[in-house]
């Protein structure tokens, strides 16, 4: 059963062959949508049956890995020789994000066909969505740091090909070159930010590879499973792979990206920049979890930086207008709690929110571009309102989504919040002023998102009378209602024992992470009556929130418009996104573009290798000056040159 | 049989040939100190070829011949031409082959 695992990652590959290849001839959109889903709908089929099947085995048998073909091999005979196979790994982690790329990645290409519907680059978007879905399961499934950095690197091309997939519109990416930017300056902003990261992920691999001679999972992590914690090389490790994973998922200091990649495509930003790809650098450290274990150091920056992206991204949230961005930043928040939970060695909280935000996070995004494809491209929410006569599907299903995100009993955001919440102020790596900031981020979020939700579904219509807004088609509300139905569900994976529940996803994920909870010897708790009032006030600062929101943007929104006034000052540093783009732009854009052209561009460039060129082809050219002269064109000339020379090997052969 | 005479003439006639190309002006003298110096050196195969009893020396000549026929059709072609072009068969006057 194991030896159908390669058939998870061939099909999409199949996909975005046969499409990239012959697509553009293919006239039927249909045809094209049907294969494009068709081969993630295969995954997800060959990965549910592989996944059933691993329910029934038991919890030590659930690990398999399958060797394709050895891709790099320097076999020297000494320890140094590396040997990387192209090798995919099933086991509990790996299942589950296999089973939330290719699930979750299926309904957004159904949604797709709905969406992109007339877009003359269907098929190109298609044959990349099948690329990306290839390349994020090669990052999911390896079995060694290589594979998984292919796989990482494909997904952020994917990733800047779709955010720049309308490479001729205007973007405003905010503050920087107001006015003059495209799409494929968000997508080229993308990449780069995500280098600085990627950096860090190749650097780490060089340590990892010194250190353990391999790049090997389960060499590595055995190999470190029998060292003992504080040694600075772990440290170096752990925070150049975390360098990595603040890149690919937007966290501090490299988030900015994921704004601007708001650029692409609504389901691209559903599938990309919210489910799958920017929760690898979680899956990462998740997976890393051993030798995070071994640098408690680092894994307090991990808990520090998503605690404070969690609540810096909240806060932006909360004055943005674009639907998008709002969400957006709100992605950045949720993957804050994701990392909060990493650092805080709650690794099954952190991917279990990582489940349920795949859930919501899609199904709001998906609703978004609903209302935008309602709303003919428009994407500010101060010209919305009203939208839930003319939209219920996307109406009730958005509703669903923020009351999941919000963390409100008993949608799945609340079970998967509140256990990264609850780990963050109880574990003996977390403390109460994680807490605190984790708890205000939930407050934080349950009104930012009843904020989008009463600006667009809800008051009176502040659009003009020339758009008529009307429900998606039924390729495009279908995904919403099964990712609505599972918004609410998805939590009851992770009850926690505390509230009678079995918590299956961590029992499930327990194997994986048993190795770094033994290195980090945590005291197991028992049921607190701690663990209720934290939850309780949890619960009410998120329906605090909630009612917050309401009240202010449905009945008395002039407060909002006096808040705004007053405070001005704090108003405009959140809507300007603290000047971050700024500040990094005088910092190392500006200083970098100068370096570049005064000194690489017109310095090195232009004198010194066009000199290098040009000037020796001006040498020969100088030389040529003073030969050519013997060529004067008169024919007799150069006959007597060789009369010359044939009287000279005459005499040379009678006197030699 | 003696075979001097024949190769002294042969040379005399090749370098007067040789001379004739290398400093007259007129296309049609350059053109005709060809034409000797390919029958000097016609003249010196015959004789080889007699003096050693081959008949392969004579043979050549008739390729000879026959070459310089055809070059001889070739060559008042081309003069021809470039009087008709220049209005002058001086050589120093036709100097654009070179750069």
């Amino acid at each position: 059963m194991f030896s159908y695992t390669p058939l998870i990652v061939l099909f999409p590959l199949l996909g975005f062959i046969f499409l990239g290849l012959i697509g553009w001839r293919l006239k039927s959109e249909k045809l094209i949508g049907i294969i494009g889903s068709g081969t993630v709908g295969l995954s997800f089929l060959v990965a549910a049956m592989l996944f059933f099947q691993m329910l029934g085995l038991q919890p030590e048998d659930r690990k398999h890995a399958v060797e394709l073909f050895t891709w790099i091999s320097t076999f020297t005979g000494t320890p140094s020789s590396l040997t990387v196979p192209v090798a995919y790994q099933i086991d509990q982690l790996s299942i589950l994000m296999t089973l939330i790329v290719t699930g979750v990645g299926f309904l957004i290409h159904v949604y797709s066909i709905g969406y992109m519907h007339g877009d003359p680059g269907f098929w190109r978007f298609f044959a990349y969505l099948n690329l990306f879905i290839f390349a994020m399961l090669n990052l999911v499934l390896a079995d060694n740091f290589l594979l998984m950095f292919l796989g990482w690197e494909g997904v952020g091309l994917c990733s800047y090909l779709l955010i720049g997939f309308w490479y001729d519109r205007k973007f405003d990416t905010g503050g920087y070159k107001p006015g003059t930017a495209t799409t494929s300056d968000a997508a080229k902003k993308a990449f780069i930010v995500n280098r600085i990261g990627d950096f860090g992920f190749l650097l780490a691999m060089f340590l990892i590879f010194i250190h353990f001679g391999s790049l090997n999972f389960d060499a590595v992590f055995g190999r470190a499973a029998v060292l003992t914690p504080g040694s600075s090389t772990m440290v170096w490790i752990t925070l150049l792979l975390f360098l990595g994973a603040t890149g690919k998922s937007a966290q501090i200091p490299l988030f900015i990206w994921l704004p601007d990649a708001m650029a692409g495509p609504t389901p691209v930003s559903a599938l990309i920049h919210a489910a799958t790809m920017v929760t690898a650098g979680v899956y990462m450290v998740a997976r890393c979890s051993v030798l995070y274990a071994l640098a408690p150091a680092a894994m307090q920056v991990v808990a520090i930086i998503g605690a404070l992206t969690a609540i810096l991204a909240a806060t932006i949230g909360l004055v943005q207008n674009d639907i998008k961005k709002v969400l957006a930043y709100s992605t950045v928040s949720q993957l804050g709690y994701m990392f909060l939970g990493m650092g805080v060695a709650a690794f099954s909280a952190g991917i279990f929110h990582l489940l349920t935000h795949a859930f919501f996070k899609a199904l709001l995004f998906l609703g978004s571009g609903a209302v935008i494809h309602a709303m003919h491209s428009e994407q500010d929410i101060q010209k919305m309102g009203g939208l839930k006569h003319h939209l219920p599907t996307t109406y009730k299903t958005f509703v669903v989504g923020a009351i999941a995100i919000a963390g409100i009993f008993p949608f799945s955001g609340f079970f998967s919040k509140d256990e990264i919440l609850w780990k963050a102020f109880s574990s003996d790596y977390g403390s109460v002023f994680l807490w605190i900031f984790g708890v205000l981020g939930a407050g934080l979020t349950a009104f930012y998102m009843f904020r989008l939700v009463s600006l667009t579904f809800e008051g009176e219509p502040r659009y003009g009378h020339e758009i008529h807004p009307h429900e998606a088609p039924p390729t495009m509300t279908i995904p919403l209602i099964i990712l609505a139905f599972l918004s609410v569900v998805g939590g009851f994976v992770g009850i926690p024992e505390s509230l009678l529940g079995g918590n299956a996803i961590e029992h499930w994920l327990e194997p994986v992470f048993a190795p770094a909870y033994v290195k980090l010897r945590l005291a197991s708790h028992g049921v607190e009556i701690t663990e209720y009032v934290l939850m309780v006030l949890s619960l009410g600062i998120a329906l605090a929130g909630i009612y917050a929101a309401r009240l202010v943007y449905l009945r008395r929104i002039e407060l909002a418009e006096g808040w705004k006034a007053k405070y001005a000052r704090i108003y405009n540093l959140l809507f300007n996104k603290y000047y971050v783009d700024e500040a990094y732009d005088k910092a190392f854009v500006s200083s970098t573009v100068k370096v570049s052209e005064g000194l690489l561009w017109k310095g090195v460039d232009v004198s010194l290798i066009d000199g290098a060129v040009n000037g020796s082809a001006k040498l020969i050219a100088l030389a040529a000056q003073g030969i050519r002269r013997a060529q004067t064109g008169i024919a007799q000339q150069y006959a007597t040159v060789f009369v010359g020379g044939i009287l000279v090997v005459l005499i040379w052969l009678m006197f030699k | 049989m003696d075979i001097q005479p024949y190769l002294l003439l042969s040379a005399i006639t090749f370098t007067i040939g040789v001379v004739g190309v290398l400093a007259r002006r007129n296309a049609i003298i350059v053109f005709m100190s060809i034409e000797l110096m390919l029958n000097s050196v016609n003249l010196s195969l015959v004789a080889f070829s007699a003096f050693l009893g081959d008949v392969t020396g004579q043979m050549l000549v008739f390729f000879v011949m026959t070459v310089a026929a055809a070059e001889a059709a070739v060559g008042l072609a081309i003069i021809i031409a470039l009087f008709r072009n220049k209005q002058t068969v001086n050589l120093d006057d036709i100097n654009i082959l070179k750069w």
